[in-house]
């Protein structure tokens, strides 16, 4: 087996079989499941590869896990009644110490507990927002294309309205949107969620939308519609597997932005009161006039988590492009 | 008794922003089950463009006149949801370029069964019996069924194509090109593999190439496009060989014999280009490059006649040329265009080398 993952790029299938069966002795060739999923492994084993040459993918993610593993663990290392303000362990605005690693806030909280505990809302409304903008995004984008290639003049109808909404979310300042519409709507993680979720979509519409129509044009979905394949079967059959890679790649890239744009409204104010998070946290230390006091443990550990958690990433999503579009790997 | 396939004056026009372009002018087909029509004519012909009107696969730009009577009933006239129902399971279609055609990301045996789930022609229960049955038809291991296509030479794929193109029972085979990407050894048993599954299933076979030596060798009757129109149509071999139309000649010819040294030595093409069917010539389209054509060609323009007609009129050979037949003005080159070449004194199995 290890033969062939010397190899870098070997097909794998002709490559794999001789010296395997020459290191296992005089065994019957192998059944075809049992060769399908050494197949896969070996697909698996490739990706992994790949992957594994991009240093910067590998540190984010590792800083991903571990930050994953923090969230996860949270209710474990920190006790939630010390987070309360009635409950606050320290005196304010302890300097960092033995006790207290990041120092205290003003209520006398530890600013370390905090910022494990914040990890949670952050990281949670990150992937619901991401989850939210890209099923919206993949849907809007992947009808528009399928309409705009395959469908009749109505289609191509709806296909350009639906892409001029989509445009008109583009032009609208994300910030703005999501302010207002986080405004307007009963405050909570939800709501949080769906301001995200319903302004950073456009921009997955518009790659799937391209996507899809790159496949469209493949004679196989010619064939599908020779064979009787509605619209329905065609997106779901065809379209939609050839365009996840691109997705996948998309969502890694869209949690960054998506738990950014949550410190953004948590930091304005507009965020859940009730829940501790990143931005919520800078917010408190603005409030209490940290910044002009110079009780920097208040405001640079919150900061440092988000700039950390979008930059892993990011990086994981460009290291994930890398591998599927290996066009951008020549290029680096 | 109605027959399987009836084109009836099939006119197809392109609107384009320069204008229409008229893709097929007045093709008449006729096609019964366990007969295989050959379509052949060179690039822009309007062969491939015939093919997917019998589906109305065409898009939307596409202006259809005329009727495709599919087992007599009328596919232009169609609603959407009947129109869905016919294809594939009334006629399907083997595309050219098998790479293409096959999704890379889904299982071979899962591309077969597709059209059965589309159609819910096969119980989903009985679909895997259904597709292994169907892969041994063609001559793959059932085994192959869990490949994805990247895992297949491209005859394997084409054989699959036309399992796909068998899943739901269809009473017409349309091949479009099926061959056309594929080497010598490999078009012989594709060809021939398609030979018997007309023959044993008694369906109808379309097929469309510009390779008249596989027309020939495969298909009982031929029928040859020149700019959106046929040109002459009978008899594979008469056609082939003894071709009445001065196009028809000139393709032919343009494909060397094996055993007749004569057209090797002297191989010949046919000058100049097809004309723009955006803007034709008066009379016979084919008058610009014609060897033999003459003033009448340029106010005429032929409409199919008989070749050797019996005593009532009848032939089973039409060709579209003021100089064929009994339609042959007084003044005539002889017996049958000049351009003719001498019938072949080669071994009638022929195929390209």
């Amino acid at each position: 087996m290890s033969a062939p993952a010397g190899i870098p790029g070997a097909r794998g299938t002709e490559g794999g079989e001789h010296p395997d069966r020459r290191a296992g002795g005089p065994a019957a060739p192998p059944t075809p499941r049992a060769l399908a999923r050494r197949r896969r492994n070996e697909a698996l084993r490739r990706f992994a590869r790949e992957y594994a040459r991009n240093r910067a993918g590998l540190f984010g993610l590792a800083a991903l896990l571990v930050i994953g593993a923090l969230a996860l663990a949270a209710p474990l290392l920190v006790d939630r009644a010390e987070l309360t303000v009635t409950g606050a362990p320290g005196a304010a605005y302890q300097p960092p110490s033995a006790e207290y690693p990041l120092g205290t806030d003003n209520f006398g909280r530890s600013i370390l507990d905090l910022v494990i505990w914040g990890s949670r809302v952050s990281l949670t409304v990150g992937f619901l927002a991401t989850g939210v903008s890209v099923v919206l995004g993949t849907l809007v984008g992947m009808t528009a294309g399928h309409f705009s290639a395959s469908g009749g003049t109505a289609g191509r109808i709806m296909s350009s309205v639906l892409m001029r909404v989509t445009d008109w979310f583009l032009v609208l300042p994300t910030l703005v949107l999501a302010v207002a519409l986080a405004a307007v709507l009963p405050r909570g993680t939800g709501t949080i969620v769906l301001a995200i979720g319903l302004t950073v979509w456009p921009a997955t519409a518009r790659l799937v939308r391209a996507q899809t129509l790159a496949v469209e044009a493949r004679p196989y979905v010619e064939r599908a519609r020779a064979l009787g394949g509605g619209h329905a079967h065609v997106m779901a059959w065809h379209v939609l597997p050839n365009v996840m890679p691109v997705v996948l790649a998309q969502t890694t890239l869209l949690v960054a932005t998506s738990i950014i744009a949550e410190s953004t409204l948590a930091f304005l104010g507009v965020g859940d009161p009730t829940q501790i998070s990143w931005g919520g946290i800078l917010e408190a230390a603005r409030n209490a006039g940290a910044i002009s006091s110079g009780i920097w443990w208040y405001m640079v550990p919150p900061g440092l988590a988000i700039a950390v958690v979008a930059l892993s990433f990011t990086l994981c999503g460009r290291a994930l492009e890398s591998v599927i579009n290996p066009r951008l790997r020549e290029q680096r | 008794m109605t027959s399987l396939l009836d084109v009836r004056e099939l006119r197809v026009t392109y609107r384009t922003g320069g204008g229409d372009v008229p893709a097929v002018r007045g093709v008449d087909l006729a096609l019964d089950p366990g007969d295989t029509l050959g379509l052949a004519g060179e690039s822009g012909s309007g062969k491939s463009t015939v093919a997917l009107a019998l589906l109305r696969l065409l898009p939307a730009t596409a202006d259809i006149t005329g009727a495709v009577l599919l087992e007599g009933e009328d596919v232009l006239g169609m609603r959407w949801g009947r129109l869905r129902a016919v294809r594939w399971a009334g006629a399907s279609i083997v595309f050219q370029g098998a790479m293409h055609s096959l999704n890379p990301v889904r299982r071979i045996g899962d591309q077969i069964a597709e059209p059965m789930t589309v159609h819910g022609t096969v119980p989903a229960k009985d679909v895997p019996v259904r597709v292994e049955a169907l892969l041994e038809q063609v001559g793959l291991p059932p085994s192959r069924a869990r490949d994805y296509p990247h895992q297949l030479s491209g005859g394997q794929r084409q054989r699959v194509m036309i399992a796909m193109a068998l899943a739901c029972g269809p009473r017409l085979i349309v091949a479009d090109e099926a061959t056309t990407a594929l080497d010598v050894m490999i078009q012989a048993q594709i060809l021939a593999l398609l030979r018997r599954l007309v023959a044993e299933h008694d369906i109808g076979m379309l097929m469309i190439s510009h390779d008249l030596s596989v027309l020939a060798a495969t298909c009982d009757r031929v029928a040859i496009m020149y700019a959106g129109r046929i040109v002459e149509q009978g008899p594979a071999r008469e056609v082939v060989h003894e071709p009445a139309h001065p196009y028809a000649g000139a393709l032919s010819a343009a494909f060397p014999r094996i055993g007749d040294p004569a057209s090797r030595l002297a191989p010949r093409g046919l000058p100049g280009d097809p004309p723009d069917p955006a803007d034709p010539p008066t009379g016979c389209v084919f008058r610009p490059r014609c060897a033999v054509a003459e003033d009448v060609c340029s106010t005429v323009d032929p409409p199919l006649w008989p070749v050797d007609p019996d005593e009532r009129g009848n032939s089973v050979r039409q060709a579209a040329c003021v100089h064929v037949g009994h339609a042959r003005p007084s003044a005539g080159p002889g017996d049958g265009p000049a351009s003719v070449p001498p019938p072949a004194t080669a071994p009638t199995e022929e195929r390209r080398p």
